[in-house]
């Protein structure tokens, strides 16, 4: 019984999750370069000094980081907090039950997060923290409104602001337009700021699927063959069928 | 050496027919000479069907069915197994390719008539063949235990359970249990890759052993058994399957493939059709995702359950739409006896048909893509427009194929 009211509480909230949709921001677009080896480099040493202490990549060894042209050593050396050994998983030590009451919801776990949300709203999502004292983190958030995560970069960014404009079309219709103001600098001119989660994103993208970029160059040399296949495939038929008219 | 094999094939042939059968099924099956581009899907499908056993025996081997472990799984077959990224995409890949390959060769049978007297049987074969891979689908997307997985199953599931009377029973049967869980995802996997596959595999066989019996239809729809060589008794109008359609077929083969790999390598996601974005997301009992759509190759049928949207002669919306989306599927088993037409293929069918066949056609694709958006008011109205053109092209085929005008049939096949 207890199932099936909990099985209908669930079906109730169906409709809710329709209207919660919608409310959308343009999505910048994210400078993705899965080649650029130093970016990756950059985009994981952010990663794990940022992000790791909270959310978990454990779906990911910390030694396949290699595919970034590092070592083992360097891994264990610059990339390993945690006194993991390297083919360990990249977990967190914070449960899951606890993050729940700190944060009200247990941090995502980021392994396939650049391939559930995309790039371009991971890369705006980062840029786009405000300044907002009617949530508990103090923070808000553009993209993703009373987002429980808190501007973990914050000092790198410095702190913004919301500000909301009646903007005229052009058309007689007017307008709501919001955009952010930085109003306390931090480490970072916007510019730096922007690579510096540009790098982190290109990682996350990388994190997502770690095979992709040898998906890419198996995948070439596979449709060279084919099409070579092809020809002679179709020289193969021609021959045969010479005969039926 | 020639002589030993000779012998060799005497005392197996004494003892199992391989001779009689490779002669039978492929050196002297006389296939008409005039197949097309429409002919390769069949020959395609069975690659498919492969790919997918090979692919998913090695899937097998590192997948847990286990609602706690079976998302993990998946990435760890992406990330530690030894290209599992290409086992998994090829399968994944196969899936949808599947019902690329199997709706365009039952459109190859509705365009040439290949559904009519005598095969009308082989028709119904293939209908089987059909429902057995809608449901090899179906309980193939909830393995990963993502998002999508376990919310697209919980809308069907929730169509079983609204079947009056015996709904619910049924639901707990097939589920294990009252809800969506472990239990139900590890009889899934059961279904999966056991029950399934067999069912899939015979039908084949059957399906191939009756098209062998009849012969193919061609693109003129006319039967080349009817004009055989007096001396031969093979029809002239006739090639043997081996090596004719079998080199033709390698052609198409290496053709699919160039499409099939360079998804595989190039956009295994497809843009979120082949795989969801959302199934990046482990299943979430508490969570409803935003917009849940099935996959692309049931969005159709998804647009039409959504469609009805008032209860009707005392029978609620919800379940017209569950019969609505069951008889959209099942329909199609009645194609031969509701086509009254005298003649077989498109080519020399009138324009009522061919009118009839393009609306078909066009309210599939807008079906189709309705299915994956957020209903709107106008995004109804448009799924019930099209819902009726759909059920139309069938229910008014006994009237307007008879009343069509037709062109006389060849007595040859034509190029």
């Amino acid at each position: 019984m207890k199932k099936i009211t909990y099985f209908l509480f669930v079906l109730c909230l169906v409709p809710l999750a329709v209207f919660a949709s919608g409310s959308e921001v343009k999505l910048d677009r994210a400078p993705i370069r899965m080649e650029d080896k130093l970016s990756l480099q950059r985009g994981a040493h952010t990663f794990v000094n940022y992000c790791l202490s909270c959310h978990s990549a454990e779906y990911m060894r910390y030694n396949r980081l290699r595919d970034l042209g590092l070592t083992e050593n360097q891994i264990s050396d610059n990339l390993i907090f945690t006194g993991q050994k390297a083919g360990e998983l990249m977990t967190v030590a914070m449960k899951k039950k606890e993050a729940k009451q700190w944060f009200g919801v247990a941090p995502p776990d980021l392994s396939v997060i650049a391939r559930s949300r995309g790039p371009d709203w991971l890369y705006t999502y980062l840029r786009k923290f405000y300044r907002d004292e009617s949530t508990a983190t103090g923070w808000n958030n553009l993209v993703f409104d009373k987002a429980a995560m808190p501007h973990v970069l914050y000092q790198l960014q410095g702190e913004q602001s919301l500000v909301t404009k009646t903007v005229d079309d052009g058309h007689g219709g007017k307008h709501e337009v919001s955009e952010l103001k930085l109003d306390k600098p931090g480490m970072l001119s916007k510019t730096e700021y922007d690579a510096y989660v540009a790098d982190l994103v290109n990682y996350l993208v990388y994190l997502g699927e770690p095979a992709a970029t040898k998906r890419v160059h198996i995948g070439m040399i596979v449709m060279l063959f084919l099409f070579v296949m092809l020809a002679l495939a179709y020289a193969l038929k021609h021959e045969y069928w010479k005969d039926i008219h | 050496m020639g002589k030993r094999l000779a012998s060799m094939m005497e005392w197996i042939d004494t003892r199992f027919p391989l001779t009689e059968t490779w002669r039978y099924h492929l050196a002297e099956y006389y296939a008409p000479k005039n197949f097309n581009f429409w002919y390769y899907f069949g020959s395609l499908a069975m690659l498919v069907l492969v790919n997918q056993l090979l692919t998913g025996i090695f899937l097998t081997m590192n997948y847990k069915p286990d609602a706690s472990m079976a998302f993990a799984s998946v990435e760890y077959i992406m990330r530690d197994v030894d290209f599992g990224w290409l086992i998994r995409y090829m399968h994944s890949t196969g899936a949808s390719m599947f019902f690329v390959v199997v709706y365009l060769h039952m459109f190859r049978g509705m365009m040439y008539g290949s559904y009519r007297k005598p095969r009308e049987l082989l028709w119904l074969i293939g209908m089987g063949i059909f429902f057995v891979l809608m449901m090899l689908a179906f309980t193939g997307y909830i393995l990963p235990w993502g998002q999508m997985s376990y919310w697209g199953a919980q809308v069907i599931i929730s169509m079983i359970g609204a079947i009056p009377v015996v709904g619910q029973t049924l639901s707990n049967w097939i589920l294990g249990d009252f809800m969506l869980s472990d239990a139900a995802l590890n009889r899934f996997f059961a279904y999966h890759v056991v029950t399934l596959p067999v069912l899939l595999v015979t039908l084949v066989f059957i399906h191939i052993v009756a098209l062998h019996e009849v012969g193919s239809n061609n693109p003129d729809g006319i039967e080349i058994k009817a004009n055989k060589d007096p001396v031969t008794h093979i029809p002239v109008d006739g090639i043997p399957f081996h090596p004719y359609y079998s080199v033709k077929d390698i052609v198409g083969v290496v053709g699919f493939l160039i499409v099939f790999c360079g998804i595989i390598f190039f956009m295994p996601e497809m843009g979120g059709y082949f795989l969801e974005y959302n199934n990046f997301i482990p299943a979430n009992t508490l969570q409803t995702p935003d917009h849940i759509a099935p996959v692309w190759y049931f969005t159709p049928y998804y647009s039409m359950l959504r469609a009805v949207t008032v209860n009707f002669l005392w029978i609620d919306a919800k379940l017209w739409g569950i019969v609505l989306m069951g008889g959209s599927v099942a329909i199609f088993a009645l194609l031969p006896w509701l086509d009254r037409s005298p003649v077989k293929s498109i080519r020399y069918k009138g324009p009522y048909f061919k009118i009839a066949l393009t609306l078909f056609v066009i309210s599939v694709l807008v079906l189709g893509w309705l299915g994956t958006k957020s209903p709107t008011p106008l995004y109804t109205l448009l799924a019930q427009i099209f819902t009726v053109i759909y059920f139309a092209f069938f229910i008014l085929m006994p009237w307007y194929s008879k009343i069509d005008k037709t062109k006389p049939e060849p007595k040859r096949v034509t190029g």
